[in-house]
């Protein structure tokens, strides 16, 4: 553990891409087998140990540490794991101890209990220095939170041992931790793993911001970009996975698409649920909102599949039939996947529509129209494109339409985590029910930690400071005075909040320290913009 | 005197010794300031009366260029100050110079520590454990996630850094007043005589350390290297607030340490681009707070400034009568 311990303190405090790369590629080249496929995993919060929880560590602190002072400390330090680290009692001969492997300790936590937790920790703790036991509750709650993305982590496998890391990434996720194949192929010269029958991810091929530019729409041609989540539906060896963007399998969220891919095949699409409020009755999509209460569940009420029926909307191929289609043109991939849609049952595909326009100001004029269409904007794909993972310049162009904005008054601030812990930095703003004048109230409308510099945070933290009214642990409530001119990308009914409202993508645009908060926004301008 | 102390009086600005009309560390300027060190927080130009002690009036001399009215006391030495009330400036252990107070009137003892530390520091004299009825304790660590390590530990991460990295620099933010000395004292003490370069702000004061007898070798002024590659290899000293300045871009590939308890806690040393944190303070930790507190073993303890709920909280675990003052403008964000 020390050699992962070390790891991870210098992941914390290096800011630096490249530094972080060295220091993992350094780490993998060192550490033996499995311990640097766990460490790998633990990075990439690809571990999970459901017996330790946040709460499992707080009471044991709580039974060793006067539970005030454990409170206090916690709210000063910002984390649950490194205060306990700090706050362990230190054991009386923490070096007579041999160091424990990674994999000693993924094992141990493995055969945890709910039950067996609370006994079996301290004795862990006591073996370790307080580097060592932070390492040891980041591993066993997860949430590392160093700034490695599974990507960061994937580059830097690729530069310890010198393979391209498109490699890596089609591997990676048809493999499990400790990933032993993977290092034998890459570490030790190994054959590839093999993965013939396996549904295993590709990488996605995404897109740049359009920003001031105009393209030719000779060379590109425009799709609309439907308010879903990206998928890629796998089938290979008679089994269907479904994959998120970021490679996770989130098959079991969707049971519906598992049996109706006909061939073994590799799609790229837009995952929607039934409904006519994105595009109208020929859009076919229910809002996000919609889709979003069938994320992230393990199982799936026959209900649920009926209210809220999930289909795929395709927008390229990857695999066909035996055929790798990656390095063809995307011209020639569309009409692949036209002459596919036939083979396809309607009730769980259709063919994202190509948008023409006669030139780039009409498609402008179109795109325009968005907003009332509740789309989240236009894609614009070179022709001769080939499918390349990652972001490629001048070959695919997101262009989103623009942000709704509106005026909000901050009501509540809390205090953020890790870098920002002594920083008031998530706010909550409303909007007014009424007439501000005639005794109006404001309701809350959203949250937002982002949209600020720097600069503009330490002043934002300086009014918090000086404007509390109340403070409830970390959160102030501070007075009705701020307005933030937010912006969002759409917004609902919502049942869970008072306002009857949820903002979807809420991001500070501007601070108004200049403008009264009498002059903010009422709900009813906030409701006109709903379109559910 | 009517009732027990109340001839000592905390006030936002300062501790107001009544009978004797003077103030320790006021933040404004009164006609009696009874100062404990040097730091700007404790000690501010334009008093009538300051007292002291001599290395302390020469460090507020050379940074507020204030001479008149300089009123020198030596540790062990004891002045009345008016009204009845005698003051004795005992050893702090803080920085050169740094006192504790004690103050007495009709056998009544307060004592009034300023900034104090119990760890070892060559730059300056020992913290002196003395009874007392009442002390008035700093508290800027008080939590018990505060415990620094052993310098020397943190020294050797400093020199490991070095070696590691023979073709960039190390560059620490420290203090200019006493942090500063100390790392190099420090450093000195474990065997590292190669030149140290500094950032311009902190030459007077080491020069004034060394004329208080604190020997801190082969010091240079960064503005005075040939080339950035003179300092390759070296390691480089520069006041918390020009690590990530333009003037650090002269430097060659600098690893930005910074020698500060609140190191301690990863989160602070990320907010500051600090890839080197070294726990290194001159304030007592957690435990050298309690355990002073238990030593001392005054009546009743009353706690300045930093981190006073969690101590309040000890205290109040510990059977010990305390309570809090509301002191303003005691910051010490850098140490």
């Amino acid at each position: 553990m020390e050699a992962f311990a070390a790891l991870l303190d210098a992941l914390v405090y290096t800011t630096s891409r490249n530094r972080k790369l060295a220091l993992i590629a350094a780490y993998l080249r060192q550490a033996p087998d499995p311990d640097r496929g766990w460490a790998l995993a633990a990075l990439t919060d690809g571990l999970d140990f459901p017996a330790v929880k946040a709460s499992t560590i707080r009471n044991l602190m709580t039974e060793r540490v006067d539970p005030q002072l454990w409170a206090l400390s916690r709210d000063f330090v910002g984390d649950t794991a490194e205060t306990a680290s700090l706050l362990w009692p230190e054991p009386d001969n923490p070096a007579a101890q041999a160091d424990l492997s990674v994999a000693e300790v993924v094992e141990r936590l493995t055969a945890l209990t709910r039950t067996t937790a609370p006994k079996e920790l301290p004795a862990l703790f006591d073996r370790m220095d307080a580097k060592g036991r932070y390492a040891l509750i980041k591993l066993a709650t997860g949430g590392m939170r160093v700034g490695v993305s599974a990507r960061l982590a994937k580059t830097a496998f690729a530069l310890a041992f010198d393979v391209a890391v498109e490699e890596v990434e089609e591997y990676w996720h048809a493999l499990t931790p400790p990933y032993t194949e993977l290092f034998a192929w890459g570490a030790d010269g190994g054959a590839p793993p093999d993965l013939a029958g396996v549904p295993r991810f590709r990488p996605f091929m995404l897109a740049h911001p359009l920003e001031d530019s105009e393209v030719d729409l000779k060379d590109y041609a425009a799709e609309w970009k439907w308010d879903g989540i990206r998928v890629q539906l796998v089938r290979a060896g008679g089994e269907t996975r479904v994959y998120s963007r970021s490679g996770d399998d989130i098959s079991a969220s969707f049971p519906e698409l598992l049996t109706v891919l006909p061939m073994d095949a590799v799609l790229d699409g837009e995952l929607l649920v039934r409904g006519s409020a994105q595009g109208g009755e020929a859009g076919g999509a229910a809002s996000f909102n919609a889709l979003q209460q069938r994320l992230g569940r393990k199982t799936v009420s026959a209900k649920m599949l009926k209210e809220a029926p999930a289909f795929v909307r395709l927008y390229d191929v990857l695999l066909l039939d035996g055929q790798d289609w990656r390095e063809h043109p995307w011209k020639s991939r569309r009409a692949t996947l036209e002459g596919l849609m036939p083979r396809l049952p309607a009730s769980h595909f259709d063919l994202s529509q190509l948008v023409e326009a006669e030139d780039f100001a009409a498609l402008a004029a179109i795109r325009d129209t968005a907003r009332d269409e509740a789309i989240e904007g236009l894609m614009l794909k070179h022709r001769e494109s080939p499918y390349v993972a990652g972001r490629k310049v001048a070959l695919w162009y997101k262009w989103k339409r623009d942000p709704l904005l509106i005026d909000c008054v901050v009501m509540y601030a809390q205090r953020g985590s890790g870098k920002r812990s002594s920083f008031h930095s998530d706010f909550t703003f409303g909007c007014w029910d009424g007439d501000p004048d005639a005794g109006a109230e404001l309701l809350p409308v959203g949250k937002a930690y982002t949209g600020f510099t720097d600069a503009e945070l330490k002043q934002l933290d300086k009014f918090v400071r000086q404007n509390t009214l109340n403070r409830f642990g970390p959160v102030r409530e501070v007075k009705r005075e701020l307005v933030f001119e937010v912006a969002f990308d759409s917004v609902h009914t919502s049942k869970r909040h008072k306002s009857g409202l949820a903002m979807r993508f809420p991001r500070i645009h501007r601070i108004r320290w200049d403008k009264p908060a009498h002059e903010a926004d009422r709900l009813e301008s906030l409701r006109g913009l709903i379109k559910d | 005197m009517t009732a027990p102390f109340s001839w000592i009086r905390p006030e936002p600005w300062g501790i107001h010794v009544v009978p004797a009309d003077a103030w320790v560390d006021p933040s404004r300027p009164v006609p009696r300031a009874l100062v404990t060190h040097g730091h700007a927080d404790h000690a501010r130009g334009g008093h009538g009366i300051t007292i002291a002690t001599p290395a302390t009036l020469a460090i507020m001399e050379l940074r507020y260029n204030t001479r008149a009215g300089a009123s020198p006391v030596e540790y062990g030495e004891t002045v009345a100050i008016g009204g009845g009330v005698s003051a004795t400036y005992l050893p702090a252990g803080h920085v050169l110079g740094s006192a504790q107070i004690l103050l007495e009137l009709g056998g009544e003892r307060v004592i009034i520590t300023g900034d104090y530390k119990r760890a070892p520091d060559p730059t300056c004299a020992p913290f002196a454990v003395t009874p007392c009825d009442i002390f008035i304790t700093e508290a800027t660590f008080g939590l018990p996630v505060f415990t620094h390590p052993p310098i020397a530990e943190e020294i050797a991460k400093l020199l490991d850094a070095r070696t590691e990295n023979p073709d960039a620099c190390v560059l620490v933010g420290a203090y200019a007043l006493g942090k500063a000395q100390r790392v190099i004292a420090e450093l000195r003490a474990a065997g590292h005589s190669d030149t140290i370069w500094l950032h311009g702000a902190m030459e007077a004061m080491c020069r004034l350390y060394e004329e208080h007898g604190v020997m801190l070798g082969d010091l240079r002024l960064v503005s005075d290297a040939p080339s950035k590659d003179a300092m390759r290899g070296a390691i480089i000293l520069a006041p918390p607030s020009a690590l990530n300045d333009r003037w650090s871009r002269r430097l060659p590939d600098p690893i930005t340490a910074m020698a500060s308890g609140w190191m301690r806690v990863r989160a602070r040393a990320r907010q500051r681009g600090v890839e080197l944190p070294l726990v290194i303070s001159d304030h007592a930790d957690w435990n050298e707070l309690t355990r002073t507190i238990t030593e001392v073993n005054p009546q009743e303890t009353w706690i300045t400034h930093g981190r006073e709920e969690a101590l309040l909280r000890w205290c109040e675990l510990s059977q010990r009568r305390a309570r809090a003052l509301a002191l303003v403008g005691y910051e010490d964000e850098d140490d």
